[in-house]
């Protein structure tokens, strides 16, 4: 049995967009906002958007939460922008990993679903 | 056998899954412990060479069966101190104390009307009382954990037991921060208000000697998948004064000593609360884990955990902004700590590349972590074959992870 998560979750790449906190903070004007938690450990989520003529103008988030949760949270927050309301709910799994670029073990799986979680749930 | 780093090492050997993955630094035993080949063994030949079901063929294989069965039964009554009738065989500690939270309220006085637990419970010890509470229109109490050296407030327990606590259930160890509770001191002071008392010994009976007739409590609970045992069994011991008054719990096979259309009259403890077909695998493997246990001696491995314990505590400090939250004096080989802001996931995802398990998150003290106003915190445990290099290894690796973050 092999042991061991990827290294790439980790990787110089990661660790640069994680401390940029890229997309961090509150907008003025939201028309929507939703928060998800993550039962195992406490991490907070809250995804704050404009949304105008079904498509997002602006997307930002907050709270607290661990590397692969942020970075996710950033990324997604720059992929929604300018996209339609209706594509952004069909947006999934696979649709996440590309995003990050590497494949994520099992238990670190919701880390990284977070934020679509929550900008699912503002969306609704 | 004294256990130094030598013999731990010698010991590691007994454990296959350290053969097949001898990179494997394996620092989550309050979770669950390897298994040695000798509990491997005796299953694996129960299954292929002794078995069938107990205490019902009249037939030598069955009788054999039965024999292994309740020779593994005295086994654990010998090491926790008790007579066998006094040990129930359930799935875990989890599931002997719902067993209790749901059978206790036969018992409990009328105008009793209190359950006092403690701030630094365990889920399995705080939602099962929350539902009795629920049910019986009863009220919680807890006592509180003192902040700044993560102990129980002895003083604010004999604020919350009074003549009203009707029960009294108590982690002996904490999960998350090791501390040795004064079971002993409160265990007294609750018989003395009258209370019924119920143990969580979930993290203590595989660490240190324990004597349920020296420590007084009516219940005790503990699970055998974190005593090399295999999951799926576990224990719970009552005095038999209380377990002769108890309703079986779960009704059928050798719960009852006559059946008639209507009524059932039921069977001498312990088989009134063990109806259906037993985990007789398990209970045999957990028996034989508690042989080999006493093969080394539970002192010996209470000894050699303190030694890492302490080894652990002194070298961790090397790593920059870690915060550890240990009493630092009575703990057991348990240690929580947080590595300055860096998220506890990621901690254990970047430990796990090098081969070194940890716990990281709540640890089920959902109660214990708000109190304390933590997210969660990274969880190391020892057993006896931990040695001084796992914790040099973890602690260089908690190095280069403090570094990645700066």
């Amino acid at each position: 049995m092999e042991f061991g998560v990827p290294k790439s979750m980790y990787s110089k790449h990661i660790m640069e967009l994680y401390k940029s906190q890229k997309n961090y903070g509150l907008l003025e004007n939201s028309t929507a906002e939703a928060t998800e938690t993550n039962s195992a450990c406490g991490d907070e989520i809250t995804i704050q958007l404009i949304v105008k003529k079904n498509k997002v103008q602006n997307a930002k988030f907050s709270g607290s939460g661990c590397v692969l949760s942020l970075v996710s949270a950033s990324l997604l927050t720059d992929k929604i922008k300018e996209m339609e309301v209706k594509d952004i709910k069909n947006l999934d799994k696979k649709d996440i990993l590309k995003l990050m670029g590497f494949s994520i073990t099992l238990s670190r799986m919701k880390c990284v679903m977070l934020p679509l979680e929550a900008v699912k749930k503002a969306l609704r | 056998m004294e256990i130094n780093n030598k013999v731990a090492k010698q010991l590691k050997r007994d454990f296959p899954i350290f053969k097949h993955n001898p990179k494997l630094i394996y620092l989550d035993n309050a979770a669950t412990t390897q298994k040695p080949q000798q509990v491997i063994d005796i299953i694996k030949n129960f299954y292929e060479k002794g078995y069938a079901n107990i205490q019902r063929g009249i037939y030598k294989l069955g009788e054999k069966a039965t024999e292994l069965y309740l020779n593994s039964k005295k086994s654990i009554a010998e090491f926790i101190g008790c007579d066998f009738k006094e040990i129930i065989y359930t799935k875990n500690a989890t599931d002997s104390l719902n067993f209790l939270s749901y059978t206790l309220s036969s018992i409990i006085p009328k105008g009793r009307k209190e359950i006092v637990l403690t701030e630094m419970e365990h889920l399995s010890n705080l939602i099962p009382w929350q539902q009795l509470a629920k049910r019986e229109k009863m009220k919680l109490k807890f006592i509180k954990l003192k902040k700044d050296s993560y102990e129980l407030d002895i003083e604010d327990m004999k604020k919350k037991i009074t003549k009203k606590t009707a029960v009294v259930c108590l982690i002996h160890v904490s999960n998350s921060l090791g501390t040795i509770n004064s079971i002993k001191e409160i265990i007294k002071y609750a018989k003395s208000k009258g209370a019924i008392t119920v143990l969580d010994a979930a993290q203590s009976v595989p660490h240190f000697r324990i004597n349920v007739k020296e420590i007084g409590c009516d219940f005790l609970a503990f699970s055998g998948h974190k005593i090399l045992g295999p999951t799926g069994i576990g224990i719970l011991y009552g005095s038999k004064k209380l377990l002769e008054k108890l309703l079986p719990f779960t009704f059928g096979g050798g719960a009852a000593k006559d059946v008639d259309f209507n009524k059932a009259d039921w069977a001498d403890i312990p088989a009134r609360f063990e109806s259906g077909t037993q985990n007789i695998a398990g209970a045999i493997g957990l028996g034989r884990a508690i042989k080999y246990i006493q093969e080394i001696g539970i002192e010996n491995i209470e000894k050699w955990e303190r030694k890492l314990t302490a080894y652990a505590l002194t070298r961790l400090k090397e790593v920059p902004g870690i915060v550890i939250y240990n009493n630092q004096k009575n703990s057991s080989g348990i240690i929580s700590f947080n590595l300055g802001k860096i998220h506890p996931h990621d901690v254990a995802s970047l430990l796990d590349a090098e081969g070194i398990v940890i716990r990281t998150g709540r640890h089920c003290n959902n109660l214990l972590m708000k109190q304390l106003g933590l997210g969660g915190t990274c969880r190391i445990s020892f057993y006896f074959y931990n040695t001084f290099e796992d914790i040099d290894a973890l602690v260089s690796v908690l190095k280069k992870i403090a570094k990645k973050f700066e």
